[in-house]
């Protein structure tokens, strides 16, 4: 498949889209993008001009939970996405061919679009240094794929936090030796679109910015775009004013948790975490985490699986009790450096006890 | 969505003073700048509801307190796309769903007529074009009858 000369505009006309059906595709657009109503006519007029981009996407050692996120994006739906505003011209789960084809389809592309296209990773791979058998792909070690594909790409965009950070394979002790995109491709922009899974209007969003402006989105300390990344959950929570009136939910099923109180003290890593899910939503718009009642994990963040207990309160240490923080608090620092002590010596305490598990012993049990 | 709406539970909206949040109040006091500078300008406003924090039940007091109006219109262009006036003069909810019923986007348009809603320049480059179509079409009939 290769680069369509047409621009988005008179392919939307040859299917007989009106301009008011047009301008509705901009205002979700814009919507999608996270700007102001106002951009509408803006939009408009560079839509009208866009031509669809290449697009390889890559996934290595990732779950699909990511492509099924995007798969679940409403605006456009996943189907426009692909058929009208870009070229989708490899990805494993997506894609018909598959085999000698399917990696022909990716060489083609990679060829007929040298310079222009637009990489995606999903999943974090075995680092040049780590043992390339973890991951492979036809035989080709995750490494080399993603190095032969960002030669010729105009940008990289990571999206999940495995791609983007390491994510799960990367926690800790991080066996594969995992290692983010960002980690390795130094000569290319990167755009991390973090999440697990990301908010699919974002993964949209990002891949409509390139496809509207034709560059990419500003972007954070951590290379994601401010649009979607640039307030923390807690200043976007509906839930905040509870903050600010110190009305807490102790328990997931006490008065306060049903009043909707604010999440904070039972985990809540809203204030640390930088995403859209306040506004954006997930499921078409239905709901996200904290309307849902639970507390916000930080999935967006580089290393939130090794951050710590997903239900510790922010200001807690990571190892111990709620009932053991409170006792330090009140006995003062001194006892708070012995909680510390007492966390450092039980981590160190089962990283001794720790038996690796062998081949041969899991075939056993199996 | 469909499927999800077919799921029989429903949602506490908190719709008693109790949870109120004050989220939409911040909302109606933009919309009556809005309306000031349509007033004194012409200049219309559009307000994604998308973008704004909200808690459950705040978009329904939002609309309860503007109230509706004497127009309502559907366009039918990439799926509905629903246009209610409310009951202030000059302020309008734009509901844009595609063609399965999902929301794409929702604005309160502060206008005289939401844009999208008059006829648009660019079809009415072309509708000569295509009037004239069908009077030749028309008396082709015509002519084939007699």
């Amino acid at each position: 498949m290769t680069q369509s000369n047409k621009t988005l505009g008179e392919s939307l006309r040859e299917h007989g889209i009106s301009r008011r059906g047009f301008l509705k595709f901009c205002a979700a657009t814009a919507s999608m993008m996270a700007l102001p109503p106002s951009l509408i006519p803006s939009i408009a007029a560079a839509l009208e001009k866009a031509r669809r981009p290449s697009v390889i996407w890559l996934s290595f050692q990732e779950c699909t939970g990511c492509t099924e996120s995007l798969t679940r994006s409403h605006s456009p739906t996943i189907e426009d996405l692909i058929l009208d505003t870009i070229s989708l011209d490899y990805h494993h789960t997506l894609q018909a061919a598959s085999g000698d084809a399917a990696e022909a389809a990716r060489t083609e592309a990679m060829k007929a679009n040298h310079g222009q296209y637009l990489l995606i990773v999903d999943g974090s791979l075995p680092g040049p240094d780590s043992n390339p058998g973890y991951s492979t792909i036809a035989g080709h070690s995750n490494y080399d794929i993603l190095m032969e594909c960002v030669e010729g790409a105009a940008a990289v965009i990571a999206v999940g936090t495995c791609a983007s950070f390491g994510g799960l394979p990367a926690a800790d002790p991080n066996p594969t030796g995992a290692v983010s995109v960002m980690d390795l491709v130094k000569d290319k922009p990167v755009v991390n679109v973090s999440g697990c899974p990301p908010v699919p209007m974002v993964i949209s969003g990002v891949l409509a910015h390139y496809l509207t402006f034709a560059q990419l989105p500003e972007l954070d300390q951590y290379h994601r775009p401010k649009a979607f990344f640039g307030q923390s959950i807690h200043d976007r929570c509906y839930r905040r004013p509870f903050y600010d009136k110190g009305l807490f939910a102790e328990t997931f099923d006490d008065a306060g948790a049903r009043a909707g109180w604010c999440l904070y003290r039972l985990g809540c890593k809203g204030p640390s975490t930088y995403n859209a899910c306040a506004t954006m939503r997930w499921n078409s718009g239905t709901s996200w985490p904290i309307e849902s009642g639970h507390p916000c994990l930080g999935c967006s963040e580089p290393r939130f699986w090794d951050a710590g207990g997903f239900y510790n309160p922010l200001s807690v240490p990571t190892t111990t009790s709620g009932g053991t923080l409170l006792a330090a608090g009140v006995t003062g620092a001194i006892v708070g450096g012995a909680v510390a002590a007492l966390a450092r010596k039980q981590v160190k305490a089962e990283e001794a006890d720790r038996q690796p598990v062998t081949v041969d012993e899991l075939e056993q049990k199996l | 969505m469909s499927r999800l709406r077919g799921i029989p539970i429903q949602v506490d909206r908190h719709t008693d003073p109790v949870h109120e949040r004050g989220n939409a109040l911040p909302i109606l006091h933009e919309v009556r700048h809005a309306l000031e500078r349509l007033i004194a300008t012409g200049e219309g406003t559009q307000i994604d509801l998308n973008a704004i924090p909200f808690g459950p039940g705040d978009v329904d007091r939002l609309t309860a307190i503007l109230g509706t109006g004497e127009v309502s219109a559907t366009i039918q262009a990439l799926g509905p796309t629903l246009i209610q006036e409310t009951a202030i003069p000059g302020v309008w909810l734009v509901d844009y769903h595609n063609s399965e019923g999902e929301r794409l986007a929702y604005h309160i348009e502060i206008a005289t007529t939401p844009r999208i809603l008059g006829a648009q320049p660019e079809d009415l480059a072309t509708s000569i074009d295509a009037l004239d179509a069908r009077l030749q079409s028309g008396s082709g009939d015509q002519r084939q009858a007699s």
